[in-house]
């Protein structure tokens, strides 16, 4: 069952004339324990995208409605994993205090609190390290902190911004195959948001494929690949590699040189409220 | 650190007081002049005052005063340091008033506050906090506004109350510069608290000594001057040992301490 409708999404900063365009028209849907992921080239309004989603930032046109009711505040069915781990977690809590405050709300009972909270903690594979910081952990420690957070939370959709972009590529894949794992265990649908191709056709069941900005749908592409899914042996069948040169051609007919437009500056200035 | 290593620190560390305590001793042993008497003296006077016989008539008083300014500073700066930090349109309402009101040496309040309120304790307490909450205002604006952006997504994605976001990301995320606007405070705090003792009072370190003076009990105006040196450090101390533990976080994660 569709969950999740995102009908000629459109964002543009500052006013309709003169504004940067971000997002012309974005139109796709995510079904109930569905694994999407958004793959565009950098800069290309993906994170915008994202934002809108999350109800984190108003939109200029189009709709996005979570079963059926328009998204215009974050939804208590979702929870969110972003990029930057170390600006997410709060260095003044402990792991386990960071996994429990937003449950404060959800959860009135202490015990059962905990015990949600000790059972994230598993399912990311930290047992024990409730009462550490998270500046005492490695990057992608600190990541799956985040990640519990999130499943604690029990959100029937699951957002990621680029989630695995800050940390090493052991790590990465590591994380990949965690969040394969986790989603397996609790059911959540998965909305990802990464740059990385082969990452995206890994964890997909299906690709939204964004054009540069102003960002577009190219396709949706419908990932057919056996789970559950391994590191070696999915990324070493050829249906892999060909679904990889698909989404890679897409992106490739649309991006321009590397070089940021006086544009793309601009909405980076305005994404980051500078 | 080893035990030998503390010794040595605390030795180091000890070496100039010990030096200038010995010069001054001697140098003043066989002083005559009635404006610098000899240091045994003016321990006799701060043994004969300060130990313990007008603890609890002046001492007391005075620190009461002090601690009751200062947490009225506190109190102030964090609540209203979070209100114009987060409405910007507050902020651009009162920063001229705010402006001006810090702009006016804190000193020469002395005599409106006796005006306003007379000699009693009132008028000291409300100054010292007026005084000093300035500092921690403006830290407070400061570091609630300079929260990380990523947390605020958190908080809104993960549909924080109004109460959590408060008291659980901003006063903690603000809470380093906020200590840095208190202990300039603290400073401010004990200049106050014997500014105001020595204009319009009748107790309090600052009238002793002032009273001193005026009554050419010199020995006894040096006695307060130690005092109030040890006092000060005093502060200082307790000051750094409750700021160690509640930014303990923050000292550890930017590396400061181990």
């Amino acid at each position: 069952m569709t969950m999740l409708v995102v009908d000629h999404l459109a964002k543009t900063y500052g006013d309709a004339a003169t504004g940067v365009e971000a997002i012309r028209e974005i139109s796709f849907d995510v079904r109930e324990r569905e694994f999407v992921c958004i793959v565009g080239p950098s800069g290309g309004g993906k994170t915008t995208l994202l934002r809108a989603l999350c109800g984190l930032h108003p939109k200029s046109g189009g709709s996005i409605q979570l079963h059926g009711r328009e998204v215009v505040e974050p939804p208590p069915e979702m929870a969110a994993v972003f990029q930057d781990y170390s600006r997410s977690l709060m260095p003044w809590f402990t792991v386990q205090r960071n996994v429990e405050l937003p449950l404060k709300n959800t959860i009135k009972e202490t015990k059962q609190r905990n015990e949600r909270v000790e059972w994230a903690l598993h399912e990311v594979g930290l047992d024990g390290f409730g009462e550490r910081y998270p500046w005492q952990l490695s990057g992608g420690m600190q990541q799956r902190v985040a990640i519990a957070r999130a499943i604690a939370y029990q959100p029937q959709i699951l957002i990621m911004d680029e989630p695995f972009a800050s940390v090493d590529a052991q790590t990465r894949s590591g994380l990949e195959d965690l969040i394969l794992s986790i989603r397996h265990d609790v059911g959540t649908a998965v909305l990802l948001v990464t740059h990385d191709i082969d990452e995206a056709v890994y964890l997909a069941d299906r690709v939204v494929v964004l054009s540069s900005r102003p960002a577009t749908v190219m396709d949706v592409v419908e990932v057919d690949l056996p789970r559950p899914r391994d590191q070696l042996e999915t990324k070493s069948m050829p249906r892999f590699a060909e679904y990889r040169t698909h989404v890679l051609e897409l992106i490739r007919a649309t991006s321009r040189p590397d070089v940021p437009s006086a544009d793309e500056q601009d909405v980076a200035a305005a994404l980051h409220g500078r | 650190m080893t035990v030998a290593e503390r010794t040595r620190i605390v030795g180091v560390s000890l070496i100039v007081p010990v030096v200038l305590i010995v010069l001054w001793w001697v140098l003043s042993a066989d002083s005559t002049s009635a404006f610098y008497p000899s240091l045994s003296s003016i321990l006799t006077s701060f043994k004969d005052t300060w130990l313990f016989s007008r603890v609890g008539s002046d001492v007391v008083p005075s620190l009461i005063r002090f601690g009751l300014g200062y947490l009225l500073a506190v109190f102030l700066g964090i609540f209203f340091g979070v209100l114009f930090g987060r409405l910007r349109l507050l902020d651009l309402a009162f920063q001229p008033t705010v402006q001006f009101a810090r702009s006016i040496p804190a000193t020469g309040l002395v005599p409106v506050s006796i005006t306003l309120m007379g000699i009693g304790n009132a008028p000291k307490i409300w100054l010292i906090g007026f005084v000093c909450m300035f500092p921690i205002l403006l830290n407070t604006i400061d570091g609630v506004r300079g929260i990380e952006r990523g947390l605020e997504d958190v908080a809104r994605t993960f549909r924080l109350t109004r109460r959590q976001r408060i008291f659980r990301i901003q006063l903690p995320s603000a809470a380093p510069q906020i200590f840095a606007g208190m202990r300039i405070s603290l400073a401010f705090a004990f200049i106050m608290m014997i500014v105001t003792e020595m204009v319009g009072a009748t107790s309090g370190i600052g009238f002793v000594t002032l009273n001193a003076q005026q009554s050419f009990q010199v020995p006894l105006m040096w006695a307060g001057m130690i005092l109030l040196g040890l006092l000060g450090a005093f502060l200082n101390i307790v000051f750094l040992l409750v700021e160690r533990r509640v930014l303990s976080w923050h000292y550890r994660s930017t590396g400061r301490i181990q």
